[in-house]
């Protein structure tokens, strides 16, 4: 090992810029914020953790490094920096959503958590070794178990987090299993290493594959292994849910699809109707068609909107898991282009989520009675966000739907091996416009049950809130500006 | 210039969400301002296009890398439609003039809806097609879910539902389409210029015609369509059956039979004596008109009438599509804009002139209120607008409706004949619906409060669709010197070698 | 042919009569008389028309034509021969008639009058169009103004009768739509003359057939599907029986105003229909079923007459009467058509029938207005009753009356010397050469109409005066000299029938002539 400390930290100087804000914001809170209101608190902390957020974004666009370390351990190229801004971007969203938040007393710990899991997603996407894979994938679900259950005075919450961490737990330990059988086949945790010791599929390979599957299955909330997924969306604090919802599925889905596409290349096999061949692909898209099938259905009969979104977030599992299916450099840049604008407009509704329950203290259906006339602004955000996931052009999530189909056609040699997922897909978007009406229905055409009055909205929450929607609609009519930076970041990243 | 008839609508409804909430006057004249303007510019640009010609509004690169162009263009047919819409859109707002209950959203939700419906029509590029064609939806379920009556919601949901799995099955066969022709191009030339394999369009075809058909009102897909009308309010159904079901005939024709012109080709087999997609939905189509008239014919409520009439008279437009001979395919061209005339006609008076007065649509008990003296002016123009509908010479409906007949001749005389049934049941369940509503026996002794005499912008509304209607009847000649020569255009070779003389 | 529009703008002008009728609403006083005016000023403008007329001359004239879809090759196409100008001058004859009855309607007169004045445009229209999109417009729109005729001012079953009326028509004008655009669809012609032409050069069905295939029926059956279309949208309007079931309830329900314009000129729109194209353009497959056709003929002839007996309702009696003296017209023309072609020696006989089509034509228009007229002044004298059996020895009371209404009805019986005659009489002498046997079967339907009427004289005018009916006036000055004209006319058209037959007799020797099949 020649290399220097100096240089790990000049390659990790994000992650350790947003340790180092971690630290910093748990010091500041104990030691100079202890006196302060519950509000002041959550400002300062969540402000301090946003700038620490900022400057690692900075030190991304203005200095970044490129190149590996230790083997693929650390890994930095345009297309990791680009995962991990996404990464931070979102995280600084969810906390700006925390700045009016207070659901607990122990803001510090709650702020450094949130940063603590960030520092996992950003080794999590930064390397194509299994051990640090697993590792920081740890660092991140432990840090979202607490947070689940940061809201003491709610027994959900704790019920939620328990359940979380009980099948989160079991979900580490298939992974853990099946990285451990890739070990023994290729003698190595390098996914290339891998990669060049795996051709064709063999039993052992086989409980690999399903080991694998099961415990991504389970961080991205695919059916059947997204039970804990509903209870957690329902309630965890606001902040967490979004967390949870949009940053972690970034950073989940890019590795999935880099384990997937990177280490098991020589075991795909095929998944083109009724020729289906051995290897992950078959296994994935059993996986995709039921999230997408029991998703879009179950949400249909929710009445609170987060189990709602809970259900729609497996759908979208599903759906994004056919790009992992087509395993090309176009389902790459199509799964990336949906997956972050996926988290963008979930954010968002949780944002406009929160602020309904703050005033009438939950999230049924009909505390949405209304809400274009007590809260205009924000309601029109809600129509964005919403909309967005049914996709509905123009907004984010119809063009991130369209190029994710379109390149999973495109996959396949003859253009039609995927059809029956794509059309399964598209079928059942069609679906899912229904309850996403039925929130906006509350919204917009049921009468207030309180005639007149306005609905308080704090001014940051409107504020990032409008500013989601407004990525939202301006990603979906220029996808452009999206896509044109991942193709490019793809492109210099040798995919 | 045309391409503002889009922005223009998009811009009018941001200002109408950004007024005051009391002003709903302002409202009004400002969605009215909007609309005529758009209707200005749809006319000057119909004036002055030549015929034949395919006039590029805009094209920008939108999404390089996919070869995705923001790219306008307009040809005869789309501009017929056009005008259709600045027309159906005018009259609309002249017939909801009486709007309380949240005046400015509802304009503001018209006028996206209409801005949409002029990006459709425009669009050359499939893929701002189908985005122009997925944002109808929304407006559309808004309009009718908070300012609809009679089961409103159950109405707009199932119409939001049945448009998006419509669409959604388009969405497959363009992503397919796109993916097949090598992922250079959504514009239509260049798709309609690719050499689809033929199983591909075999699948293809049927496909996306069904799902532009579905928002046309294909039997047995037209469900929503009488429910939707139903509960829609005023303006809506007229827009709706004016020109959002256009929509779908227009997708049918611009979109599925362009592209893939052989799926209509035979099948090589028979079955229950059906040989290709086209005799398929041939007689569909046919199934359409007769079905839709018979079960106008039994309904109680007046709107629900107008609703089938729709289902029939869109059957005509689908039959006329599948002659594949120019005379029928500019039949159903003209029959588009007829109907969108009529429909929009037939709805207003029954949805505003009577409903909003008698607040009730039963055949029944509309027939003692003695209508044709209470409101004089709406029995008259029902009696001419079902005239018209009914496809009485001097209309627009009977040009249309020849011109698709002399196709369905060339095409499937059987069918022809079947279409005569449709056209004798059309006449009974108008004048069934016109006597009870309109001319039953009064009963005596019945008092009614003397309704509200017919207001102005009503009969402006009124008188400007009788007379677009009377003028395309007596000078069709103004509609078919452009709509010829786009079906002459190159985009439609592949349609045209496929079996079409 | 003159460069004046003048047929145009006696379509127009009842159009624009119409109009300033609604304009002027509420007087009722002013709109009897604007419409009466408009009316009489139509006639004056037909009988100009007759003037300018050359009698010698078979062919059409006052002929416009203007290209109007030409995409469609449709024109605007506008011509009469005489047959034409006969049916004009008809309409423009009854219309001020069934005004003059009209006078006492009190609902709405302005929309009364002003759908009369409609409706009369739609019978020129439809009496002058050389092309079928046109005429067939005006046809199908004449149904609008009759429609709304009966069913606002109607009787008690004014509804159903309405209805009826308007469906049976419509499918009747479907079928001929689709025969029509079948033809059109093989030959891209939709103008009467042209395919006439082709007709009697034997070119049209070939044509046709050549285009179309419906399915496994074969050519032949195919060629008479589409003779059927059209043949069933002329009988039903003549009508010939059994589609004439709408026409006894049309009548009876129909204010009497309007059954005067619906007997006196709008079932001339039949017949006019079979001269016009029935006889020219499908002349042989009327040829290939003549003997069914005959025997509908004769069966109508005789069967309404029968109807009529069982009657007891006057306008249902003169409604059935109707039909009996329209059936007089088709059976000549079937006739005709039977040896068209073949024999040159019957010529004769041909041109005998078809003048008696003609006049009778005319002339039953004019009686049968003139005797629903009275009808209306008994009903209006008897508050509304019109029974066969209501009245009885009116003549006691009411000799005037009973005087010039004898004439109406001697008239219809076909008493020499008054207008009915002649027309029948020609139609008999034509026709017994040409179908023997039909013809001779048709002479019960003679002698049954003559026992019809005698009996209406009878139990209206004669017998026991009915102490009801005792102070039963008599024609006023007024009605006196409004029906004076009338009755002249009778009298002047059964003593020099010339008077119309000049005007028609080189145009029918024209169309025999070119009956070349």
């Amino acid at each position: 090992m020649s290399t220097s400390y100096l240089q790990l930290i000049r390659f990790a100087l994000p992650e350790v810029i947003v340790v180092a804000t971690a630290l910093l914001v748990l010091v500041v809170d104990l030691l100079l914020l202890r006196k302060q209101s519950l509000r002041t608190r959550f400002a300062m902390t969540s402000v301090l953790a946003v700038v620490g957020c900022l400057s690692a974004i900075a030190s991304l666009v203005l200095a970044p490094s490129l190149g590996s370390l230790y083997g693929e351990m650390f890994l930095a190229n345009p297309l990791v920096n680009f995962v991990q801004i996404a990464v931070l971007a979102l995280t600084i969203f969810t906390l700006l959503l925390t700045v009016d938040s207070s659901f607990t007393n122990h803001v510090g710990e709650f702020v450094f958590l949130v940063l603590l899991a960030t520092t996992g997603m950003l080794f999590l996407v930064a390397t194509l070794d299994l051990l640090v894979i697993f590792t920081s994938l740890e660092l991140l679900s432990l840090s979202l178990y607490i947070m689940t259950a940061f809201d003491k005075e709610n027994a959900r919450s704790s019920e939620a987090a328990l359940k979380y961490f009980l099948f989160g737990g079991m979900s580490a330990a298939f992974l853990l299993f099946g990285f451990s059988i890739l070990y023994g086949l290729s003698n190595s945790t390098s996914l290339l290493q891998i990669a060049a010791s795996i051709h064709g599929v063999s039993p052992l390979l086989v409980i690999a594959i399903v080991t694998t599957v099961i415990g991504f299955g389970f961080k991205v909330a695919a059916a059947p292994l997204h039970f804990w997924a509903p209870d957690v969306y329902e309630s965890a604090p606001i902040p967490a849910a979004a967390f949870i919802a949009s940053g972690s599925k970034v950073a989940s889905f890019f590795v999935f699809f880099e384990i997937m596409a990177v280490g098991l290349a020589g075991a795909s096999g095929g998944a083109a109707w009724l020729h289906f061949t051995n290897g992950w692909v078959p296994a994935v898209a059993a996986v995709a068609a039921l999230s997408m099938v029991l998703g879009n259905t179950v949400a249909i009969v929710q009445s609170s909107v987060r189990r709602l979104l809970a259900y729609s977030a497996v759908a979208h599992a599903g759906y994004m898991l056919i790009a992992i299916i087509g395993h090309t450099q176009q389902n790459l840049s199509a799964l990336l282009y949906y997956v972050v604008t996926y988290g963008l407009a979930t954010i968002g509704a949780f944002g406009v989520i929160g602020v309904v329950e703050r005033q009438t203290g939950n999230d049924r259906l009909d505390s949405f009675n209304g809400l274009s006339r007590r809260a205009p602004l924000l309601s029109a955000c809600l129509f964005v966000f919403l909309l967005s996931l049914a996709g509905i052009p123009p907004l984010a999530g119809f063009f991130g739907k369209f190029y994710l189909f379109v390149s999973a056609l495109h996959a396949t040699p003859g253009s039609s091996g995927l059809l029956w997922l794509v059309v399964l897909a598209i079928a059942m978007s069609a679906v899912s416009l229904y309850y996403y009406l039925q929130v906006l229905k509350r919204a917009f055409v049921t009468a207030p049950s309180v005639e007149g009055e306005m609905l308080p909205v704090p001014a940051v929450t409107q504020a990032v809130v409008a500013v989601l929607a407004f990525g939202v609609v301006l990603f979906g009519s220029f996808p452009n500006l999206l896509l044109h930076w991942i193709q490019s970041a793809l492109a210099a990243s040798g995919w | 210039m045309l391409a503002w008839t889009i922005y223009i609508s998009f811009f009018g409804a941001l200002v109408l969400l950004l007024l005051p909430r009391s002003s709903t006057t302002l409202a009004r004249i400002v969605a009215m301002l909007t609309a005529v303007t758009g209707f200005a510019i749809a006319l000057i640009a119909f004036v002055e296009h030549r015929s034949g010609e395919l006039q590029t509004i805009v094209r920008a690169d939108w999404m390089p890398t996919l070869g995705i162009q923001y790219h306008l263009a307009a040809d005869g047919i789309s501009l017929c439609l056009v005008l259709l819409t600045g027309v159906v859109a005018i009259t609309g707002i002249l017939f909801s003039w009486n709007i309380e209950k949240r005046t400015k959203e509802f304009f503001a939700f018209y006028l996206l809806l209409i801005g949409s419906v002029y990006g459709v029509f425009l669009s050359y590029d499939l893929f701002l097609l189908f985005v122009f064609y997925e944002i109808v939806i929304i407006p559309k379920y808004f309009l009718i879910a908070i300012w609809g009556s009679t089961r409103k919601e159950y109405g707009a949901m199932k119409l939001a539902i049945y448009s998006f799995v419509g669409s959604a099955m388009v969405l497959v066969g363009l992503i397919a389409a796109y993916v097949v022709a090598g992922e250079h191009s959504m514009s239509l030339d260049a798709l309609a210029g690719f050499a689809f394999p033929v199983h591909f369009q075999m699948w293809a075809f049927p496909l996306v015609f069904v799902g532009f058909a579905i928002l046309a009102g294909l039997w047995p897909f037209h469900t929503w369509a009488p429910t939707g009308h139903v509960a829609a309010p005023t303006a809506a159904s007229m827009l709706l059956a004016g020109v959002v079901m256009k929509l779908g005939a227009y997708g049918c024709l611009r979109v599925a039979m362009t592209l893939f012109p052989l799926g209509l080709a035979p099948w090589g087999f028979h079955f229950l004596g059906l040989g290709s997609w086209r005799d398929v939905f041939s007689l569909l189509a046919v199934i359409g008109i007769i079905y839709g008239a018979m079960v106008a014919l039994v309904q109680k409520d007046f709107k629900f009438v107008i609703g089938y009439s729709s289902v029939s008279h869109m059957g005509f437009i689908l039959l006329g599509l599948m002659t594949l001979n120019t005379i029928g395919l500019e039949g159903a061209i003209v029959q588009m804009v007829s109907h969108g005339i009529l429909a929009g006609l037939l709805f207003g008076v029954v949805g505003r002139m009577v409903y909003d007065r008698t607040h009730t649509r039963e055949l029944a008990a509309l027939g003692p209120m003695n209508l044709n003296k209470a409101i004089p002016f709406a029995a008259i123009t029902f009696v001419i607008a079902g005239m018209a509908s009914m496809g009485l010479p001097g209309f627009s409906g009977f040009a249309a409706e020849l011109m698709i007949l002399l196709g369905a001749w060339h095409a499937f005389p059987w069918l022809a004949v079947g279409t005569g049934l449709g056209i004798v049941i059309g006449v009974v369940y108008v004048w069934r619906a016109m006597q009870k509503a309109f001319f039953a026996e009064s009963v005596t002794g019945a008092n009614h409060p003397p309704l509200e005499p017919i207001s102005f912008p009503e009969r402006l509304g009124a008188g400007i669709l009788i007379a677009c209607s009377v003028a395309i009847g007596l000078y069709p000649q103004m509609l078919t010197k452009v709509i010829v020569p786009a079906l002459n255009s190159p985009l439609f070779d592949g349609l045209r070698k496929g079996g079409w003389q | 042919m003159s460069s004046f529009p003048c047929i145009t703008l006696l379509t127009a002008l009842p159009i624009v009569g119409a109009i300033v009728l609604l304009l002027l609403g509420g007087n009722k006083k002013l709109v009897r008389w604007t419409s009466f005016g408009f009316s009489l000023l139509i006639l004056l403008m037909a009988l100009a028309m007759w003037h300018q007329f050359d009698p010698a001359s078979g062919a059409l004239q006052f002929q416009e034509r203007h290209a109007w879809i030409p995409a469609l090759n449709i024109e605007y196409r506008v011509g009469v021969d005489g047959l034409g100008l006969l049916m004009v001058l008809l309409s423009a004859v009854v219309v001020p008639i069934s005004m003059a009855a009209s006078w006492k309607i009190e609902e709405r007169v302005s929309l009364y009058f002003a759908l009369m004045l409609l409706l009369q445009a739609c019978l020129f229209g439809a009496f002058t169009a050389l092309n079928f999109v046109h005429w067939f417009t005006f046809w199908e729109l004449s149904l609008v103004p009759a429609f709304f005729l009966i069913k606002i001012w109607g009787g008690p079953k004014r509804t159903p009768a309405a209805t009826q009326f308007l469906v049976y028509t419509m499918v009747g004008s479907v079928a001929m739509l689709l025969s029509f655009l079948a033809i059109y669809v093989a030959t891209n012609k939709f103008d009467f003359v042209e395919l006439a032409q082709m007709a009697q050069s034997g070119q049209l069905m070939p044509t046709v057939l050549s285009h179309i295939s419906v399915g496994r029926i074969t050519a032949h059956h195919l060629e008479l599907l589409i003779f059927a279309g059209v043949f069933l949208g002329f009988a039903v309007k003549v009508p010939l029986i059994p589609f004439h079931t709408w026409l006894p309830a049309t009548y009876s329900e129909a204010p009497t105003g309007t059954t005067i314009l619906l007997t006196g000129a709008m079932s001339k729109m039949g017949v006019y229909g079979f001269l016009r194209i029935l006889l020219p353009i499908f002349g042989i497959q009327m040829q290939q079923v003549l003997t069914p056709l005959l025997w509908l003929a004769v069966a109508t002839v005789v069967l309404s007459t029968y109807a009529a007996l069982a009657q007891k309702d006057l306008k249902r009696i003169f409604a059935y009467s109707s039909i009996n003296h329209l059936g007089y017209c088709l059976l000549a023309i079937f006739a005709v058509a039977k040896c068209s072609g073949g024999d040159a020696g019957l010529i004769a006989e041909k041109y005998a029938a078809m003048n008696g089509v003609l006049l009778q034509m005319f002339n039953h228009g004019l009686t049968a207005a003139t005797i629903f007229w009275f009808i209306a002044l008994l009903e209006q004298r008897s508050g509304g009753l019109r029974g066969l059996n209501d009245f009885g020895g009116l003549r006691k009371v009411a000799p005037v009356f009973t005087g010039l209404m004898g004439v109406a009805l001697f008239s219809s019986l076909g008493l020499p010397g008054l207008n009915g005659f002649i027309g029948e009489f020609l139609i008999f002498k034509g026709s017994f050469p040409l179908v023997k046997w039909a013809t001779s079967i048709s002479v019960i339907g003679l002698l049954v109409t003559a026992i019809v009427i005698l009996g209406v004289i009878q139990r209206v005018f004669s017998g026991p005066l009915h102490e009801k009916w005792a102070t039963f006036p008599d024609l006023t000055t007024g009605e006196r000299v409004a029906l004076v004209p009338v009755i002249t006319l009778m009298f002047v058209l059964g003593l020099y029938p010339q008077l119309v037959l000049g005007v028609i007799n080189s145009s029918v020797i024209q169309m025999v002539h070119q009956l070349k099949f």
